[in-house]
């Protein structure tokens, strides 16, 4: 051992180092079986950064008086009303936005945009509010103390907040009193392979096909496509929150 | 002994008439309930005490799995446990899990924990749901099958 470096010996670290690791590598190994046990041929690999789900809304083709796409929402994730439009849970909503001006009149569907950057996961306190990385935004309602700074944080109003006990949920979207939620960009559809969120299957039946979902990330889907030749925005471009949502003709 | 006040054969006696309701709990408690998919099966997705012991922690590893990263389809699943578990009554429709003497409700009555399970998800098998939009028995063209990359997505693979 040489006294003419300041550094300490770096042996004694490495024997600590490897002694925790061997230490951690037997406590975790309960764990690790048990995950192991867990894993099977029927288990998908999950979401991947690969992708980023977005949307895109035609605010031309939204048909004024057209319900489809809400009511598909509401009955895929068997959100029920109570005929309390304050406090009911909405996920998807039509808006009408007339400029005073011109009179002419704008109907558009609002939803959560899966921002790049939300606001809602920025404020959670316990970061039940969260990002998938394939960018869709949720609610992880294991995590959720219903303190509802999302909801105020959201500046799209998207998300709702669950006042009473629920039974019968769907179990496509588990869900219960004391929780925020919002749009999941019909994240178990995602999760099994599929293409199209309710909404857009609601929308296309209706024959208006407002809606189209897809892959942000991949150059080749239909969405990446319109979005690269059609000039669409964001709303509220100018907080930079990088939305997944995208209309067009707006 | 004689002149106790209990004597061993009363002792027995009174622990008999005081512990019969709970041992009739635990024997309702150690079998499936009737009427319900498991009845006619011959064992649960791990042995029976495996589950007992452990069905929580299986649980709870899924459910981080599933709401965080998407993996759907697990071994072990809260919509397989109802599906198969819930039983059903005389005109054949599905009974609530945690309905008295129902097959959760049974232990967690006994032993007073409350599952927060059912604050959010469903108590009897969901019907109307689409098994393959939910991710779990599915088998038609997912999208990332385990192992093996799909036509045109290969460079989307890991």
């Amino acid at each position: 051992m040489s006294n003419k470096s300041d550094s300490p010996s770096t042996d004694r670290r490495q024997f600590i180092g490897g002694t925790l690791a061997a230490a951690g590598a037997l406590t975790l190994a309960p764990g690790v079986i048990l995950h192991a046990l867990a894993a099977n041929d029927k288990a998908t690999a999950g979401a991947s950064g690969e992708h980023r789900w977005g949307m895109v809304i035609d605010t031309n083709k939204c048909a004024d008086g057209c319900s489809a796409c809400v009511d598909a929402c509401n009955s895929e994730h068997a959100l029920e009303g109570h005929d309390r439009p304050a406090t009911d849970a909405v996920w998807i909503r039509p808006v009408k936005l007339k400029d005073k001006q011109t009179g002419h009149v704008n109907r558009l569907v609002m939803m959560c945009q899966h921002c790049e950057h939300p606001p809602c996961v920025d404020v959670c306190p316990t970061n039940a509010s969260f990002k998938r990385v394939d960018g869709v935004v949720l609610v992880d309602r294991h995590r959720c103390i219903g303190c509802r700074y999302c909801m105020m944080a959201c500046p799209y109003k998207a998300r709702s907040f669950v006042h009473e006990a629920l039974s019968d949920q769907s179990v496509n979207a588990p869900r219960g009193k004391g929780c925020v939620e919002s749009c999941t960009l019909c994240v178990h559809r995602i999760d099994a392979g599929g293409m199209r969120t309710a909404c857009q299957e609601a929308c296309e039946k209706e024959g208006h096909a407002a809606i189209l979902f897809g892959d942000l990330n991949d150059p080749e889907s239909e969405i990446s496509r319109v979005l690269k030749t059609h000039n669409s925005v964001q709303i509220r471009a100018d907080l930079e929150l990088n939305t997944g949502v995208r209309y067009l003709n707006l | 002994m004689r002149s106790s006040l209990i004597s061993n054969r009363r002792l027995i006696l009174l622990l008999t008439v005081l512990l019969t309701p709970a041992m009739q709990v635990l024997a309702e408690s150690a079998y499936v309930t009737e009427n319900s998919k498991a009845a006619v099966l011959e064992r649960c997705v791990a042995p029976t005490d495996v589950m007992r012991r452990n069905h929580m922690d299986f649980l709870r590893h899924g459910r981080d799995d599933t709401v965080l990263r998407g993996v759907r389809g697990l071994e072990y699943s809260l919509a397989e446990c109802i599906d198969c578990h819930a039983s059903t009554d005389a005109s054949g429709k599905a009974v609530s899990v945690a309905d008295e003497g129902e097959f959760c409700q049974a232990c967690h009555g006994y032993v007073a924990v409350s599952p927060a399970c059912f604050q959010c998800h469903r108590t009897t098998p969901d019907s109307a749901a689409g098994r393959e939009s939910l991710g779990y028995r599915f088998n038609a063209n997912p999208r990332h099958p385990v192992g093996q990359p799909v036509d045109g997505e290969t460079d989307h693979e890991q």
